[in-house]
């Protein structure tokens, strides 16, 4: 009778993983030291923490309306980036997706530029902006739109190239061009694909826009500068907790959105 | 219409067919039988130039060469085969109308493009619902390809190819991802309606009885080359079986 022996145990085992994994230990412990990283000096800073928490107590609520005021802005300054960036996204799909594309060329020229907005960081946009068109939200609007483009056009690109090829080859077949077969198939199909991620990038860019005040690209993030700075940190409190409530309210209310476009499909 | 000469390399080096040569009568009906891997559906792609990243020669469709011309030339061509694939290749988002309809968007090109029922100019609407209706499908307009049966989904897939008002059409076995009730239904439909626009057809078909009944010729593939070469009621049934038979070396 013949046996089949199970494989051994750590049959994956190799030197030169075994050698990655302490390189990646030695890096680890590397970096704490480079830091300085004391559990003890941070414990230290527990009372400071204390103070600070007691000087951001009451909230200054006669703020309030001001402050909303400049939330909504910022809020608008998200709305205005996010719909720049996907208006500017969805043509880009046309050369940057693999089904789409005209020639590999075209699409790593495209796929470079869209990966070029997206590691180039979104405060570093609102520093170019800021000089570019000034202080205020349209620099913010701008910042956020570059950032979309390097976000949705990853992520549109790669939702058409995840579409069921059969319906894009009749099209083919029938004598359909690349354009037919992107508005004919792809658009509809990947249409909730698109929709999450837009709304994604709506809810990264609500975050990104509050930062983005800090630098001078106007709405709530300027305020809070300026709070903090003069060391009104009774204000800088109640700023961070409407930043809370509207950034928990956008996630909502896209959450809700999203899984009404999934349930749907 | 003349095939001639058709030959088919991979981009591996691997060559399937050398030197095809066929012709097909304006208005007759051609079934392809042959084994699975014998290259039927394959030759159909080739002849059309659809299998990316290989080279092909020959000439095919009105006497035009089908390879190395200009892709706007080559898309003009298309336009006027329609070709039926095995699963229906509907887009599933869109409505039953707006997969019919999509079948006109090659008529008008360049000048204009049709992509959706609802931006679709009157006449297209009618023509594309007066197809629905010849394949029984009027009421399901407005449902998405998605929620329609197999022998559904064919039926608008056949509405399609026929809104191109196409020269030829070609089935690719149209039905056998159907059951045979409803396989024997779409067939009938089918051959029925590209009798009615006088179109050329050539259908690849596993199940000799349809190749038999619904076609006026019949080829047989074996091996990449055409082994078998008559009219539908030349042969009996059995005789044709052969095709299938002797061959261990199964390519694909």
């Amino acid at each position: 009778m013949t046996t089949t022996s199970p494989p051994t145990r750590l049959h994956s085992f190799k030197p030169i993983n075994f050698a990655f994994g302490v390189a990646g230990l030695a890096l680890l412990i590397a970096s704490f030291n480079a830091i300085e990283f004391d559990i003890f000096e941070i414990l230290e800073g527990g009372p400071r923490l204390t103070r600070l928490l007691g000087q951001m107590w009451p909230l200054n609520f006669p703020a309030v309306p001001r402050l909303l005021d400049q939330l909504w802005i910022t809020f608008l300054m998200a709305i205005c980036g996010t719909s720049l960036g996907i208006v500017i996204s969805l043509p880009l799909v046309l050369f940057a997706a693999r089904n789409l594309t005209p020639h590999p060329i075209v699409r790593f020229v495209v796929r470079t530029f869209i990966s070029f907005c997206r590691t180039v960081p979104d405060l570093i946009w609102a520093l170019i902006f800021v000089i570019v068109v000034g202080l205020g939200p349209i620099a913010g609007a701008l910042a956020i739109m570059m950032d979309s483009i390097g976000f949705l056009g990853k992520f549109f690109s790669e939702a058409s190239e995840e579409q069921d090829v059969g319906p894009q080859e009749a099209i083919k077949a029938m004598g359909g061009s690349r354009l037919d077969v992107a508005m004919s198939v792809v658009l509809p199909s990947a249409m909730p694909a698109f929709t999450s991620d837009a709304l994604f990038a709506m809810e990264k860019a609500v975050r990104a826009s509050v930062i983005l005040g800090l630098v001078g690209a106007g709405g709530i993030g300027m305020e809070l500068k300026v709070s903090m700075d003069l060391f009104q940190y009774e204000t800088a409190a109640m700023i961070i907790l409407l930043i809370f409530c509207l950034v928990v309210a956008v996630e909502q209310v896209s959450n809700r959105l999203r899984g009404a476009i999934i349930g749907g499909h | 219409m003349r095939v001639k000469s058709l030959s088919l390399t991979f981009a591996n080096g691997l060559k399937l067919f050398d030197g095809i040569d066929f012709s097909v009568d304006e208005g007759e009906r051609v079934a392809i039988i042959g084994r699975n891997g014998a290259g039927k559906s394959t030759l159909l792609r080739a002849a059309l130039g659809m299998i990316p990243r290989s080279k092909s020669e020959g000439e095919w469709l009105y006497g035009e060469p089908m390879h190395n011309i200009s892709g706007r030339k080559r898309r003009r061509l298309l336009c006027q085969v329609g070709f039926i694939h095995q699963r229906h290749n509907l887009v599933p988002r869109a409505t039953a109308l707006t997969n019919v309809i999509h079948g006109a968007m090659v008529r008008y090109h360049p000048s204009f493009r049709v992509w959706n029922q609802a931006l679709a100019p009157a006449h297209l609407r009618d023509e594309g619902m007066e197809l629905l209706e010849r394949v029984g499908l009027a009421d399901r307009a407005l449902n998405r390809a998605s929620a329609l049966s197999g022998g559904q989904s064919q039926r608008v897939a056949i509405a399609r190819a026929l809104m191109q008002r196409p020269k030829l059409v070609i089935a690719d076995e149209p039905v056998a991802s159907l059951d045979p009730v409803a396989g024997e239904e779409v067939m009938e439909l089918f051959s029925r309606l590209v009798a009615e626009q006088n179109s050329t057809l050539i259908f690849v078909s596993h199940h000799l009885p349809h190749a038999v009944h619904y076609a006026d010729r019949i080829l047989g593939v074996r091996d990449g080359r055409i082994d078998l070469n008559c009219a539908a009621d030349a042969k009996s049934i059995e005789e044709l079986g052969n095709i299938y038979g002797d061959n261990d070396d199964d390519d694909d």
